[in-house]
């Protein structure tokens, strides 16, 4: 299945691996921040509607 | 209905999360189906041998990377006319994105040179304008995180991309008019006779769908991100006065 990349190998799997690893920190950091900002602004949320029913 | 009213954060928000549930995965289908179709069932080329199978990753990722920066030019100029804080923001949120596709091609053509050309590196036209490229973006990275006031650094960072856009034009047409460099020409072309391989072409096109659907859909999600933090900056700001 493996195709034979010959003398090529380490510049076409250093190539593919490169670039997952790139895409791959980039989706998991905004899919990261995403989430913390998505949680931390429902807290802040939840604090101002108390706040404004007087603690309640 | 009009485009401006994407302009509305609520409105965009509401959108994206619409969006998002689609593109997303058809991004990562796009992209899969690309790379195993050109990683597995592409031949050799007749003169690369198997680093052919590299121009999936270095094409799409070198496309997108001059895009991203010319669809901040827009989105700047969107803000600097019109005043759209979404519009700054998109722009804010596009740069990592675009940076990134930019290393992956200054990293994939490297890899690719050194076999063909005998060199990691040449201070050859198109190579030179994507690493300037590539400083511009961290620039503008660097440039949205030491302004404090928001729309102050909404105004400096649409001012550096109009200067950068300079590069990104070079970079997309240095192997035309500067021919003197190591560099091939377009892989891509309207010109039939220019293009490459149907055998290589068709999966290439397939992952250049991919990649473009990768950014939509990173682009929308951080920008929400970026229209969240504001929402989130100012209760917070509120809480402190009272």
């Amino acid at each position: 299945m493996m195709p034979d990349l010959g003398k090529y190998a380490v510049p076409v799997l250093g190539s593919y691996g490169a670039t997952l690893a790139i895409l791959a920190v980039l989706i998991g950091v905004s899919v990261w921040r995403h989430a913390r900002v998505k949680r931390a602004l429902t807290e802040a949320e939840a604090r101002r509607a108390r706040a404004e029913n007087g603690g309640k | 209905m009009s485009i401006w009213e994407y302009a509305n954060p609520k409105k965009f928000s509401e959108t994206a999360a619409r969006i998002l549930p689609v593109v997303a995965p058809l991004s990562a289908l796009t992209l899969l189906v690309g790379l195993i179709w050109g990683f597995f069932f592409t031949p050799d080329d007749y003169k690369q041998g198997a680093t052919v199978k590299i121009i999936y990753l270095h094409v799409p990722s070198a496309m997108m990377a001059i895009n991203a920066w010319g669809m901040m030019l827009v989105t700047s100029l969107v803000w600097l006319i019109r005043r759209h804080h979404v519009s700054a923001l998109a722009a804010r949120a596009a740069a990592p994105i675009g940076l990134a596709f930019t290393l992956i091609a200054l990293v994939t053509g490297a890899l690719w040179g050194q076999p063909m050309w005998g060199t990691w590196w040449a201070w050859d036209p198109r190579l030179t304008s994507f690493l300037i490229l590539a400083l511009f973006y961290l620039g503008y990275i660097a440039l949205w995180q030491a302004v404090e006031n928001p729309d102050t650094a909404a105004d400096l960072t649409s001012v550096l991309c109009i200067v950068g856009s300079v590069f990104a034009l070079l970079s997309r047409y240095a192997v035309n008019f500067w021919n003197q460099g190591l560099h091939q020409g377009a892989s891509l072309s309207l010109d039939k006779e220019e293009n490459v391989s149907d055998v290589f072409w068709l999966p290439l096109l397939v992952c250049i769908a991919g990649f473009i659907l990768l950014f939509v859909s990173l682009v929308l999600l951080r920008t929400v991100t970026e229209i969240r933090l504001r929402r989130l900056a100012v209760i917070e700001a509120r809480e402190r006065v009272e």
